[in-house]
């Protein structure tokens, strides 16, 4: 490796930390005041881009130019305090998962607005009047803009820095973060202070977006891009500590740099191309970190989780009703196959709800009596997808062992990403789990030799008895109906107590010996297995999968299924991923702009319809038998 | 007395920054002792128990139980071992029936937690039966543990902490947020299955009816350190004691009895 390749790699690493920073220091800011973690950070971010790059094309000269950044900044942040009147206030008191959720739903509503607004195509801005030029670093050509953006990090840091200690500002925001009682004993404006702080936040992220007006183009991808990354950059420096972002962020601009600087090296006589395995490398020292220091590298440890209480229901055996119904709704799917003769659509619609029904029972077992939210679970899917694929295609296995080893290979990934996760709690799990899932979706995606990168593999069929319609769909019967029995039994069994025992009190389950994060562990696998059944599944319906198969939308889905049908009922899942499929497959095909139907929709769950569908059925139920 | 003490903590300490939360706490307790540990707010009590019971690693000091060395083992394990716990502020599993928070306790105790396949129910059932008949709740075995008055969620937890048949019972602030006949009831209990079981008991007190009604023994903390260790009749009398600690007024002795 040269010397000089590092020195030119860390200065553009500097200038993408900066970038980082700003992003990864609002979502600091805001949790930090609010405890609302924002899924919608990278949507900032995303339409500072949009916005900057707009404005420079329109007005006039170098102080169009600065001023149209500093204008898109600005209106992102006015964005943002709308946001805060409009939907942050009325989802501070529910349960994190519904903040997560819906924070996420205003992503996908902002997403959906750029592409309205500025269409699929990437757009690329122009080059910052005064720093076209380059400047020459041992024999190397660096962009000057670049050594501009590289500064302009610690700048702002400086600039927050004494924000936080100068202004009155700025100590009722450090109050806010230490105490949050405080704030209001001290007879502070709570609901301007949480408006300021969001606006303040969503500024940073515009900020951040709007200065790669010169080096990147605008595309509808960034959000999610972003956010992954400034997850990893939040968790690595610690949950509401800026000066930790801005060291996060640098630490892993850094390992990048020096990964792409290596180039391809030989290790052990095998040629590995470095610079593909950045994305690994931000994993491995995020991995690192929480093994050492869980609460970051300057945060402080997290307080046991405060959990909002359990309003659950104990969990009862089947009664005779509830026998009929399951029975009556098997019978029900075992007619299918002879309905394709009057409704040729029929079975090709059931598959997909048994693909579906799997995958959100398999994420109801983590999320309902595991407590842990993942926003990451295609990752699992993925795995049995893609594992079954290559089995299939690649080693030429016959289709159930190929089967069998897609849900191996989840089983094997939840295992290993699992260790890590179930140490957390609350927000940092559901930060953790989709940061994983980013970097299966990323290994994926450049691993082309092998999965196909991002054409994906094709040609996955089935063999006899499978290879015609209704056989595949009486397996894939076969497998949801032996997947939902078994997490019946395990849910029942004393390792489904105790999984519920430690999700409701973990000190007190573990000071009655119960070891809940080995616990939690095995649950995690389980439900990774049968998720990556769930995507081996898939895999043979469709023939071919690509790295769509596992990308976050996919595990957001999983997660309005859980959450429409009802997290607190075994049934749930199945209520809700039929029913989502349904409108899937029907409504959201309709439309370009399904992102927004579904950001609707999931809006419409938190704030009108917590319990979802099995909550609003037993709230009948009860008020029938009230009343009667 | 030549049996070993139950449990057995010497020269522990713990500070938080420049704060010593204990500095140097050695004392022992013995089968069929009710022993008082009293001490005005942040006297470190709290951080005591939470060392004994292995949710804290001290940074000096070791805890044995009947002559082992436990320090610094998890909790989970601790438990195993024969150390039951209630919480300054009582946790129970919310969204499980109260018996089977209880066979939750009784099976985790026997390291049956892990079976995938058998149904819980009717594992551990007579057994969590007759551990709510002990402690008063047969009626309410059945009920979701959500929504029990205060003073049965006390009670459950009592009885899950004792479902693992623990050598040693560690009770923070068992009373606090009760009414004096429900703190008198409690604390009698305690008292009887601590002498059914011949438990030994260490438990924190705000209320000095019970402890000068119901403790065997009582130790004063202060500041981390002890300092005062003898029957209910030496403490009542030491002078120390009644300045650091009654000494505001001697009236909260008498206080509600
Ligand atoms: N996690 C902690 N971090 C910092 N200080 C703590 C922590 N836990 C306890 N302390 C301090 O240690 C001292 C003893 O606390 P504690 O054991 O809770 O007292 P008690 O239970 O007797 O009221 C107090 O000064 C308290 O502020
Ligand atoms: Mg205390």
């Amino acid at each position: 490796m040269a010397l000089d390749a590092l020195a030119f790699q860390m200065i553009n690493g500097l200038a993408s930390a900066s970038g980082l920073f700003f992003v990864a220091a609002g979502l600091s800011i805001i949790f930090g005041v609010t405890r609302i973690v924002n899924m919608a950070h990278g949507a900032f971010y995303m339409l500072g881009l949009y916005l900057a790059v707009t404005l420079a094309d329109r007005l006039p000269g170098p102080l169009g130019y600065w001023g149209g950044l500093l204008l898109a900044a600005l209106a992102v942040g006015l964005l943002g305090a709308a946001v805060e009147v409009l939907l942050l206030r009325r989802i501070y008191h529910v349960p994190e998962l519904y903040q997560l959720v819906a924070t996420f739903a205003l992503a996908l509503i902002l997403n959906d607005a750029a592409l309205w607004l500025w269409g699929p195509e990437d757009l690329l801005g122009p080059r910052a009047p005064g720093l076209k030029g380059s400047v020459e670093l041992i024999g190397r050509r660096l962009p000057e803009y670049d050594v501009f953006l590289a500064f302009a990090g610690p700048a702002v840091l400086l600039a927050l820095h004494l924000l936080m200690k100068r202004t009155r500002f700025g100590r009722t925001v450090r109050a806010a973060t230490q105490d949050r009682e405080m704030v209001a004993a001290l007879g502070i404006n709570e609901a301007l202070l949480f408006t300021a702080v969001f606006a303040l936040g969503a500024f940073l992220a515009g900020l951040g977006g709007a200065l790669q007006t010169a080096r990147e183009p605008a595309n509808l991808n960034l959000d999610l891009a972003v956010l992954g990354d400034a997850f990893v950059v939040v968790v690595i420096g610690g949950m509401g500590s800026i000066p930790g972002a801005y060291l996060a962020a640098v630490l892993v601009a850094l390992v990048k740099a020096l990964c792409i600087a290596l180039g391809t090296v030989e290790i052990a006589g095998l040629a590995f191309n470095m610079s593909k395995l950045t994305l690994v490398a931000e994993f491995l020292v995020m991995a690192l970190v929480l093994v050492l220091r869980p609460q970051g590298l300057f945060g402080r440890p997290q307080a046991a989780a405060a959990r909002a209480a359990a309003s659950e229901a104990p969990l009862r055996p089947m009664g005779g009703t509830g026998r009929a119904l399951a029975l009556a709704a098997l019978a029900v799917a075992l007619a299918v196959p002879a309905l394709a003769t009057v409704w040729a659509y029929a079975p090709v619609l059931a598959l997909d709800m048994l693909i579906a029904v799997t995958f959100a029972a398999s994420l109801h077992l983590l999320m309902g009596p595991g407590g842990m939210a993942s926003f990451g679970h295609a990752a699992y899917f993925g795995l049995g997808a893609y594992g079954t694929a290559l089995a299939a295609t690649g080693l030429g296995l016959p289709t159930l062992p190929a089967f069998a080893v897609g849900i191996l290979a989840a089983g094997a990934g939840a295992l290993l990403f699992g260790w890590f996760c179930v140490r957390l709690e609350g927000v940092y799990l559901a930060m953790l789990t989709l940061a994983f899932a980013q970097i299966v979706w990323s290994v994926v995606f450049q691993w082309e030799e092998v999965t196909g990168g991002s054409n994906g593999l094709i040609g996955i069929w089935p063999d006899w008895p499978f290879d015609s319609r209704a056989g595949l769909y009486l397996a894939a019967l076969a497998v949801t109906v032996a997947g939902l029995y078994l997490i019946r039994r395990l849910i029942f069994a004393p390792f489904g107590h105790a999984l519920r025992a430690g999700r409701d009190a973990r000190m007190r389950a573990e000071a009655s010996g119960i070891d809940v994060a080995r616990i939690r562990w095995l649950a995690f696998t389980a439900s990774g297995m049968l998720a990556g059944a769930a995507g081996g599944l898939y895999a043979f319906a469709k023939g071919s999968i690509s790295p769509e198969t596992l990308a976050v939308g996919r595990s957001i889905d999983a997660l309005v299924m859980v959450l429409l049908g009802g997290l607190a009922s075994p049934a749930g899942p199945v209520l809700g991923a039929g029913a989502f499929t349904l409108l899937q497959d029907t409504v959201m095909r309709e439309t370009d702009y399904w992102r927004a139907l579904l950001g609707a929709l999931i809006l419409a769950l938190v704030l009108l319809f917590p319990g979802g569908i099995a909550g609003g059925l037993s709230r009948l139920f009860a008020g029938g038998r009230a009343d009667g | 007395m030549t049996a070993p003490p139950v449990l057995s903590v010497g020269n522990l300490a713990k500070a938080y920054g420049g704060v010593h939360a204990l500095d140097g706490v050695s004392f022992d307790v013995h089968a069929g002792e009710l022993l008082a540990l009293i001490g005005p707010n942040g006297a470190g009590k709290s951080t005591c128990f939470n060392v004994v019971n292995g949710q804290i690693r001290p940074d000096a000091g070791t805890v044995r139980l009947e002559g082992r060395d436990i320090t610094g083992l998890p909790p989970r394990a601790i438990a195993r071992l024969g150390v039951g716990r209630t919480f300054q502020i009582a946790a129970v599993f919310g969204s499980l029936t109260v018996l089977a928070n209880v066979e939750t306790a009784l099976l985790a105790s026997r390291g049956a937690s892990f079976g995938l396949w058998r149904p819980q129910d009717g594992q551990a059932r007579g057994e969590a039966l007759d551990l709510l008949a002990q402690t008063g709740l047969a009626a309410l075995a059945d009920r979701p543990a959500t929504g029990l008055a205060y003073g049965d969620v006390k009670r459950l937890e009592l009885a899950i902490a004792i479902a693992g048949s623990p050598r040693l019972l560690l009770m923070d602030e068992p009373t606090a947020g009760m009414g004096t006949h429900e703190r008198l009831a409690l604390i009698g209990l305690v008292r009887r299955l601590a002498a059914a079981r011949s438990l030994a008991v260490l438990f924190t007190e705000h209320s000095m009816d019970v402890v000068f009604g119901h403790a065997t023994r009582v130790i004063v903390l202060a500041r981390g350190r002890v300092i005062a260790d003898g029957s209910v009749e030496e403490i009542r009398a030491d002078p120390q004691v009644r300045a650091v600690y009654l000494g505001r007024s001697a009236a909260t002795g008498e206080r509600g009895s």
